[in-house]
């Protein structure tokens, strides 16, 4: 009989615990070391640009569906910061904690399971996503760029976008063999989806076939839920978007988790 | 029992590509014992131990860890076991004192519970004060011993040893083996594997030698010793000129032993420049070698490492 888990045990339904909740607290304490230059970090480059963009492009280009060019542009940089600080926690930090310092493989010999671990890793990329977001929102408020306080209620968008990039970017992390790795997950996936999603144009300036691509992408759905809550309207088809991202989540962790036991548990 | 393992398979890969690390693997450990497990790389220890811990789910066989099958109920046995892992996994953004804290909320040990046990902690890995000292600032020698600190966080009832004094200097490995012995002198079973044939010798009650995956010997020092080789052993090396021979190429020990060893021993080996040559009593060998000019001789007891290679052979691993 043979007990080893073939590729249908990897791909078994995650078995969960609150026992993540110790190695999300450790990650937490690591951060909170350096918290305000890794809040700065996450905050300078997206203000940069939204105000560059905003300001400078914002010159030539009247309005955009009814509002001020940077008014709209900060919907789409809240949600694309959002997305980075999740990728890049979930892909850099995390794969250092996997394979560089085996801090997993520490974990894994206390009394808890990878898939706690793997859900830990994908709870805290989306709260330090959440921070980085938040700030940002702050930013954006502070500005005048935002008035409703239908704002707050991006917030939840914010953490669901977090988790739906953990979930992805753990993907990467799971069968990346060097940090080198990660540099065609950016420049195949996450750029041109930063071009694609409506972040910086609307995506009706898109032609029609590559439109109905845009429509699928994940930063697509948050950027159509964040950009009307900061404009102070009530997004459309909340269910749809917070559905998919949602859906993108469950499955990418599902890939991510199954790839990480194939990876350290034979 | 501390860990109990019968009829232990493992296999990677699938078909004409599987490699069998494992063979067949029967193990048991007493309560409060020392036990080293002992092989050249890549004969199957860390694997033995990956599956011991429910870490990877083993082909075949029946695995109990402090009672509980595994991997079933690894994590609840886990709870029970101390590990200290062959590369250095502690975390490099916390000091001394929050490695101890951290790692013990993994097992839900809260902070109030594990502070005031810190010193003491520390104290036993020869670390006093270092409570606030970073990670990057300690030696190869004291990561090691808080690493060992780290795995009694929980007061296990069993503590697993990949290879403990691997890269250490002698003062460091000195020091890690009086701790490991104040350890099962207070009750605590010990696992470890290691090539370090001295290390198995000093430390522990039994061992087992294990080669591409299979068991070749298990018993306690003295026991695997007298009955796998001959008590004495003489090493012949240097320039044989006795018997007519002129230095130069064919004139080393092995020349001499071609021609006289098989008389004189029951067993004998030629390693690079030296002949060993395993007797029950070495007196007449001595005598005759008494009499070969340009031969010097190093007359010993025979030890785990003359076991150790007379099963697993001479050739080099990988």
């Amino acid at each position: 009989m043979d007990k080893s888990s073939g590729r249908r045990g990897h791909f078994a339904p995650p078995r969960l615990s609150l026992r993540f909740a110790a190695v999300w607290r450790r990650n937490f304490l690591v951060w909170k070391k350096l918290a305000l230059p890794s809040v700065v970090g996450n905050l300078a480059d997206p203000v940069i640009y939204m105000l560059g963009l905003g300001y400078g492009l914002g010159m030539l280009v009247p309005q955009i569906e009814g509002v001020s060019y940077i008014a709209f542009l900060a919907g789409g940089t809240l949600c694309y910061s959002t997305m980075n600080a999740a990728t890049f926690e979930a892909l850099y930090s995390g794969f250092s904690r996997m394979h560089v310092q085996k801090t997993w493989e520490a974990i894994m010999n206390a009394p808890i399971a990878l898939d706690d671990i793997v859900a830990a890793e994908l709870v805290w990329a989306a709260s330090k996503a959440t921070l980085a977001g938040t700030a940002i929102l702050a930013v954006i408020a502070a500005f005048g760029f935002t008035a409703s306080p239908l704002a707050l209620a991006a917030i939840p968008v914010i953490f669901l976008t977090g988790l739906c990039f953990a979930a992805l970017g753990l993907i990467m992390t799971a069968l990346a063999p060097s940090y080198d790795f990660f540099m065609y997950y950016f420049t195949l996936f996450i750029t041109p989806m930063t071009l694609l999603s409506g972040v910086f144009f609307p995506q009706s300036q898109l032609p029609d076939v590559v439109r109905h691509i845009a429509d699928a992408l994940p930063l697509s759905h948050a950027v159509s839920l964040a950009r009307p809550l900061l404009l102070g309207q009530m997004p459309h088809n909340i269910a749809l978007h917070a559905g998919v991202l949602a859906a993108v989540t469950v499955a990418a962790f599902w890939l991510a988790l199954a790839l990480t036991r194939r990876r350290l548990l034979t | 029992m501390p860990l109990e393992i019968s009829g232990l398979v493992k296999r990677f890969g699938e078909g004409s590509e599987a490699k069998e690390v494992v063979r067949g693997l029967n193990l048991s450990l007493r309560p409060g014992e020392c036990f080293a497990l002992l092989g050249p790389n890549g004969a199957g220890k860390t694997t033995t131990l990956r599956c011991a811990l429910g870490l990877t789910a083993p082909t075949a066989g029946e695995i109990r860890l402090c009672g509980l099958p595994v991997p079933e109920q690894a994590r609840e046995a886990r709870m029970r076991v101390g590990v200290v892992p062959q590369l250095d996994s502690l975390d490099p953004d916390f000091t001394c004192a929050e490695n101890l804290i951290v790692f013990a909320g993994y097992f839900g040990i809260h902070e109030s519970a594990i502070r005031p046990r810190i010193p003491e902690l520390l104290a036993f890995a020869g670390l006093e004060g270092k409570d606030n000292a970073r990670i990057q600032s300690l030696s190869g020698g004291m990561k090691r011993r808080l690493t060992l600190a780290r795995a009694l966080v929980n007061k296990p009832e069993l503590l697993i040893l990949d290879e403990p004094t691997t890269g250490l200097d002698p003062q460091a490995r000195h020091l890690i083996w009086e701790r490991l012995r104040r350890l099962t002198a207070e009750g605590t079973t010990i696992l470890l594997t290691t090539h370090f044939m001295d290390e198995a010798e000093r430390l522990a009650h039994r061992l087992a030698i294990l080669d591409a995956g299979r068991l070749l010997a298990q018993g306690s020092p003295r026991e695997v010793i007298a009955a796998h080789i001959e008590p004495q052993v003489v090493e012949v090396f240097g320039e044989w000129t006795g018997n007519g021979q002129t230095a130069g190429p064919d004139s080393g020990a092995a020349a001499w032993a071609a021609r006289y060893a098989a008389g004189f021993s029951k067993r004998c080996e030629i390693s690079g420049e030296t002949a060993f040559c395993y007797t029950d009593d070495a007196a007449p060998l001595l005598a005759h070698l008494a009499h070969q000019p340009g031969l010097r001789t190093l007359h010993r007891p025979a030890n785990l490492e003359d076991v150790f290679l007379k099963l697993t052979g001479r050739e080099l691993r990988d």
